[in-house]
């Protein structure tokens, strides 16, 4: 791998009081290049996405994330919001949060507080009408509807997100994280309650993504047909350490990867296996 | 109540569920009661114990819980809200959305025409004062509590600050009411920052106990704060508002005397009652216009997930502080009418009750709602002097109908959220999914 990396993690390492849930972990992510991080349930993989979003402080090592514009930011510094904010990292979550009260357009006008809150001058421009800030908020609604078009939910854009279907909500989520116009882009498990043809079209969703905008996408997944069909890289964890990274096909015929899902859970094994066939 | 009954779909297992709730209640009455009342000891004349049984009493009591669960149950089901939609009729529910569309208007138009309908009723004026301060207050909390979900029980401490900031500056500095008016609202606000700095991290049970003891300590300093706050006599001698500089008095710089009318004590209290109604009313505009602007989108995102909203690079910490220090900046205007219509001001006035009626009338709107809390202040304070009659009887009386429209409408009067943006339709969104904040 040397290509151009936009996240490199180094030597990270994360303990909740005597458990170490990641242990020396260190691996990069490639600009506009979707990278897939996988392992048994438990391995460390939600952990990790904690510690690059600033949820968890980490107890050792580096997170770096260098922009477009060669702007180098150390992750591990910068907390919470921060990072969403400066370092341009947004994220969905494994069990979906979304703000059920709120309409899809709500929560995807809601990603875009920073902007908003800039163009309403900090809320006093905004009090008074200011056409500045109307002219913002209309494109703020342009690109929420935008994102309500590519992930196919336009016609419920002012249904509340806490009425939607699983799937539904998941792609929701992807749009309200991509209206905060993230450098990467981090998804915990997207495809997680999925059926077939749903997991398709986010596959579908995600390389357009790729594609077309050119977001650095770092994933969690277990769905293996998704997994493989979409990474151009993939690292896999097993109890908090990396035991084995590549492209699609290395992974998968890499026997310390069958044999972590065949240690944890033999139907995930089985479908590694047969993503291959 | 044979109603329910025959509306209920199935009444065979709606009747047996009914009867196995009650009878698990009786049950546990039965146990705890059993040994509070149904054994009776006491220390003899010798020291030794004594006791006897009071089966009677004992049983009588389960049967009242018995009696009382049905009784409960049964109005739950009658007029709860699972069964509401399918109890009331179409016909009905489309003249009801029709009532709901001209209810703000009609209100409106109702509450300004207040002063000429009721001219010669000062005791309906004054109340009216009263119903409208408690509006204002219970806007401002919804700031608060209602829109960013933080549960706030020590609002009376803003009331308080803005009461005593006019108080003090117009008795010392002699200042009139329009530049300390702002100055209350400010003081009061940055209070509301104060207090919001150390609570910041607490959610829930904790940010409401802090918030409660910040009101007390509040108003414990105003009491031992003698030589500023007068202590527990209170600021006296407040200045009246004048109408923009005329004194509304029977002097002949005064209002009356200007116009050249004959004076009258009433002029000063529809003034008055349009004071607060305009103070009341821009505290409605502004929350409604902040609601859809950024910071009012992200007080609601933070009431329903606040990690969310960390994830969508939204600093918590002052969108928290904003919505506290706007709730508190309301509450400090409405101290400062208070302080100027009562010309006097003491810390009994400034009671945890008096958060606990504000927060109530919050919930009982439904949180969130600018018309459900208006409605709420109506009933609350209307109803309670309503009910004066009833002497000794007025709290119980009272507290029933609160309980009874909680089970009724456990979100609130007014039970569904707007959307602050739509694309094609704006759809009432149903309480049910809107969440109530967490700290
Ligand atoms: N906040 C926490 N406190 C204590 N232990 C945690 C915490 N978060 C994660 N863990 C532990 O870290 C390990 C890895 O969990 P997680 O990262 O969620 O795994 P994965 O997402 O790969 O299924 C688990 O053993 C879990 O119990
Ligand atoms: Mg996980």
């Amino acid at each position: 791998m040397n290509g151009d990396k936009i996240l490199t993690v180094d030597r990270l390492t994360m303990r909740f009081g005597g458990i170490v849930a990641v242990q020396d972990l260190s691996f990069d992510a490639e600009r506009k290049k979707i990278t897939a991080l996988i392992g048994p349930n438990g391995a460390g993989k939600t952990t990790v996405f904690n510690c690059i979003t600033g949820f968890y402080k980490p107890s050792a090592g580096a997170i770096r994330l260098a922009h477009d514009d060669g702007r180098v930011i150390a992750l591990e510094r910068l907390n919470d919001f921060r990072i969403a904010k400066q370092a341009k990292v947004a994220r969905t979550f494994q069990n979906i949060r979304l703000f059920p009260g709120m309409t899809a357009l709500e929560n995807l006008m809601v990603a875009q507080h920073n902007a908003l809150m800039r163009a309403s001058g900090f809320t006093l421009l905004g009090l008074v009408g200011a056409p500045g800030y109307r002219d913002a908020e209309k494109r703020a609604i342009d690109l929420a509807t935008d994102w309500l078009r590519r992930v196919n939910l336009l016609d419920r854009a002012d249904d509340a997100a806490g009425n939607f279907a699983y799937g539904d909500q998941r792609r929701l989520e992807i749009a309200r994280a991509m209206c905060t116009e993230p450098a990467l882009l981090c998804l915990d498990e997207p495809a997680a309650g999925l059926n077939a043809r749903e997991s398709a079209a986010l596959s579908e969703l995600l390389l357009s993504i790729r594609n077309e905008l050119g977001t650095s996408i770092l994933l969690i997944e277990h769905d293996m047909s998704v997994v493989m069909e979409i990474s151009d890289h993939i690292v896999v964890m097993d109890h908090g350490v990396k035991i084995a990274e590549g492209t699609p096909r290395e992974v998968r015929d890499d026997p310390k990867v069958i044999a972590a899902y065949l240690g944890a859970d033999e139907e995930e094994a089985v479908a590694v296996m047969e993503s291959g066939t | 109540m044979t109603a329910p009954s025959t509306n209920t779909a199935k009444p065979a297992t709606g009747i047996l569920a009914l009867l196995k709730t009650a009878f698990i209640n009786a049950l546990v009455a039965l146990v705890l009661f059993s040994l509070m009342v149904g054994i009776r000891t006491e220390a003899g004349s010798s020291g030794q114990l004594t006791y006897w049984t009071r089966f009677g009493e004992l049983a009588s009591l389960v049967a009242i819980v018995f009696g009382g669960s049905i009784v409960i149950e049964l109005l739950r089901q009658w007029i709860g809200p699972t069964g509401a939609e399918k109890l009331v009729p179409p016909a009905l529910q489309s003249g009801m959305s029709l009532i709901g569309r001209y209810l703000t208007p009609a209100l409106l138009i109702f509450t300004l025409l207040v002063p000429v309908i009721f001219y010669d009723q000062r005791y309906i004026l004054d109340l009216a004062i009263l119903v409208l301060t408690y509006v204002m207050l219970g806007w401002g909390l919804n700031v608060v509590v209602g829109l960013a979900g933080l549960l706030d029980l020590g609002y009376v401490a803003f009331y308080a600050v803005g009461a005593y900031s006019y108080g003090l500056l117009a008795t010392n500095f002699g200042w009139s009411f329009w530049i300390c008016l702002p100055l209350a609202g400010i003081l009061a606000a940055f209070w509301g920052v104060l207090l919001g700095f150390p609570v910041l991290r607490l959610r829930g049970d904790y940010l409401a106990i802090v918030t409660l003891a910040f009101g007390e300590i509040i108003r414990l300093v105003i009491i031992n704060w003698q030589e500023l706050t007068g202590g527990p006599n209170g600021v006296s001698g407040i200045p009246r508002p004048t109408f923009f500089g005329i004194p509304l008095d029977n002097s002949d710089e005064g209002f009356a005397a200007r116009l050249g009318i004959e004076y009258s004590p009433t002029h000063r209290i529809v003034f008055l009652f349009y004071l607060i109604l305009a103070l009341a009313l821009l505290t409605n505009w502004v929350t409604i216009r902040l609601r859809r602007l950024p910071i009012g989108r992200a007080w609601e995102a933070l009431r329903e997930d606040e990690v969310a909203c960390r994830a969508l690079g939204i600093n918590t910490t002052t969108t928290k502080l904003t919505a506290f220090a706007t709730g508190a900046m309301f509450g400090g205007f409405a101290g400062a009418f208070f302080a100027t219509r009562q010309g006097f001001i003491s810390p009994e006035s400034f009671t945890f009750q008096e958060s606990a009626l504000v927060l109530a009338i919050v919930v009982l709107g439904g949180m969130g709602s600018q018309l459900g809390v208006a409605l709420a202040a109506l009933a609350m304070i209307g109803g309670f002097e309503l009910f004066r009659g009833l002497e000794t009887y007025r709290m119980l009386v009272f507290g029933m109908a609160m309980v009874l429209i909680m089970i009724w409408r456990p979100r609130g009067l007014i039970g569904h959220r707007a959307p602050t943006v739509f694309l094609t339709k704006a759809q009432a969104i149903s309480s049910d999914l809107v969440k109530e904040g967490h700290g």
